[in-house]
């Protein structure tokens, strides 16, 4: 025979049982059906009686809570397989995966209106730039409201630079230029018409490494020994070295590209790198 | 032409403004946006302007922000907060569609998502997604297009990483033409 103790600690531990199949149903978008309703419900009633303490009743309340959102998601469940929009998901994947693309493509151009927009100037808007241009005070006067940054802390020794990895023990120049015939290289082995992917180039075995060559590439194309191809439509960047260095030219728009080398990506592109 | 002629024309003409021209990040234009420009009978200027665009092969679309209303027809705060494009009436060709920058993996991805995910009762694990995409894609191109398509408002994703359909899909894709067109393959 149970004691009474015993048996408000069994009622707890099935209540919680309960509170979490709920939660998992919902949250994991799993199967509502899974959830036997008839069975929950008999327990809840069993152990109903047992409970005294506030923090019991508050228990027995939420399981009640959760058990009624898993008969709302069976409702919307039934709802969804009534109308034409349904389809066995089983059916559908084997489906699509039967399909070539361009039959997959085929159909979902019948189904696909795209949005039309456009992106205009027009004389009235080109009268209100004029207006703000007039009205807008020149840069050196706009400037002179921020005050210039105070100088501070001290001067850092080589030594100390050293061991911060800000300078390394080659000098510069010649790390760029290794770096440099090293694209060349990787070009030449891996590369196509002469450029190479830009994550190909800069990743490395570890993040920081990565962040380092990507520190040094923007260099080389800063200081013009390579140039980046930018392919917006396609999400691609891929990086070619010149034969010679660049020479800047004075009439040339310099334009700033920001590369975004998160953890995320680089990971992503490890992945890459393995699956290939 | 009749007084209220006139004042229909001026306002199909601003309706035009509007639409065609985007105002905010995310193209179209809210339904209580056009109230407010156009009066209270916005919905007959926008069907009178659907009219006009039959003929050019383009139409007005109203998207809810969430979901689709219950009732048939939609009360007047639904239409407040609705959404109203101008979209293509017809459809694309592959030839056209590659034109306006779409890669057929990349149009073929899309369609097996969102296809998928409204089998899936509008919700789908971005898992299981990636893996019936890498059935036709390399790895790498799978998770790189489903952040595409989360870039472009064809997808949303939550924490738990489950998939939603997002605002550009309610706007541009007849889902149940395009279950029934797969099917039918």
């Amino acid at each position: 025979m149970q004691s009474k103790k015993e048996r408000v600690k069994i009622g707890r531990e099935r209540l919680q049982r309960i509170i979490e199949m709920c939660k998992a149903v919902e949250e994991r978008g799993l199967d509502p059906f899974l959830v036997n309703v008839d069975e929950i419900i008999k327990v809840v009633r069993e152990f109903f009686p047992d409970w005294e303490q506030p923090e019991d009743l508050c228990l027995d309340a939420e399981a009640i809570n959760r058990l009624a959102s898993v008969i709302k998601l069976q409702s919307e469940w039934v709802k969804h397989r009534s109308t034409t929009l349904y389809t066995d998901p089983f059916l559908l994947e084997e489906k699509i995966k039967s399909l070539d693309k361009e039959a997959i493509v085929e159909a979902f151009l019948g189904a696909w209106h795209p949005i039309v927009e456009l992106e205009q100037i027009s004389l009235h808007s080109l009268k209100e730039a004029l207006l703000y241009w007039e009205n807008l005070p020149p840069l050196k006067d706009r400037w002179k409201e921020f005050p210039s940054p105070e100088e501070a802390g001290g001067v850092a020794s080589p030594e100390e630079l050293l061991r911060l990895k800000i300078l390394r023990d080659k000098a510069f120049t010649e790390e760029l230029e290794n770096f440099w015939n090293e694209l060349k290289r990787e070009v030449a082995e891996k590369g196509e018409n002469g450029k190479i992917r830009y994550w190909d180039f800069i990743g490395a075995e570890t993040y920081e490494e990565t962040v380092y060559r990507a520190f040094l590439t923007s260099f080389l194309v800063t200081y013009g020994y390579a140039t980046l191809e930018v392919y917006p439509l396609e999400d691609e960047i891929f990086i070619k070295p010149f034969e010679k260095q660049q020479r800047r030219t004075a009439k040339k728009q310099l334009v700033s590209l920001p590369i975004a080398i998160t953890r995320e990506e680089w990971e992503k592109w490890k992945e890459r790198v393995k699956a290939k | 032409m009749s007084k209220r002629k006139a004042i229909y024309a001026s306002k199909i003409k601003r309706a035009v403004h509007m639409l065609f021209y985007r105002r905010h990040a995310k193209p179209g234009v809210k339904g209580w946006e056009l109230r407010k420009t156009l009066g209270a009978d916005y919905p007959k200027v926008l069907s009178i302007l659907d009219e006009y665009l039959k003929p050019l092969d383009l139409q007005v679309k109203m998207a809810f922000e969430e979901e689709k209303p219950h009732s048939e027809k939609p009360t007047p705060e639904e239409l407040d907060k609705a959404r109203f494009y101008i979209t293509l009436r017809g459809d694309l060709t592959p030839k056209e569609a590659k034109m306006i920058g779409w890669r057929i993996d990349d149009l073929a991805g899309l369609a097996i998502t969102i296809a998928y995910i409204i089998s899936k009762k509008g919700k789908a694990p971005r898992k299981e997604v990636e893996e019936l995409l890498r059935e036709k894609l390399p790895g790498w191109k799978a998770s790189l297009n489903i952040d595409r398509y989360i870039r472009y408002g064809y997808l949303s994703q939550d924490e738990n990483e489950q998939l939603y359909l997002d605002w550009r899909t309610r706007a541009e894709v007849d889902q149940k033409a395009l279950i029934e067109l797969l099917l039918s393959k």
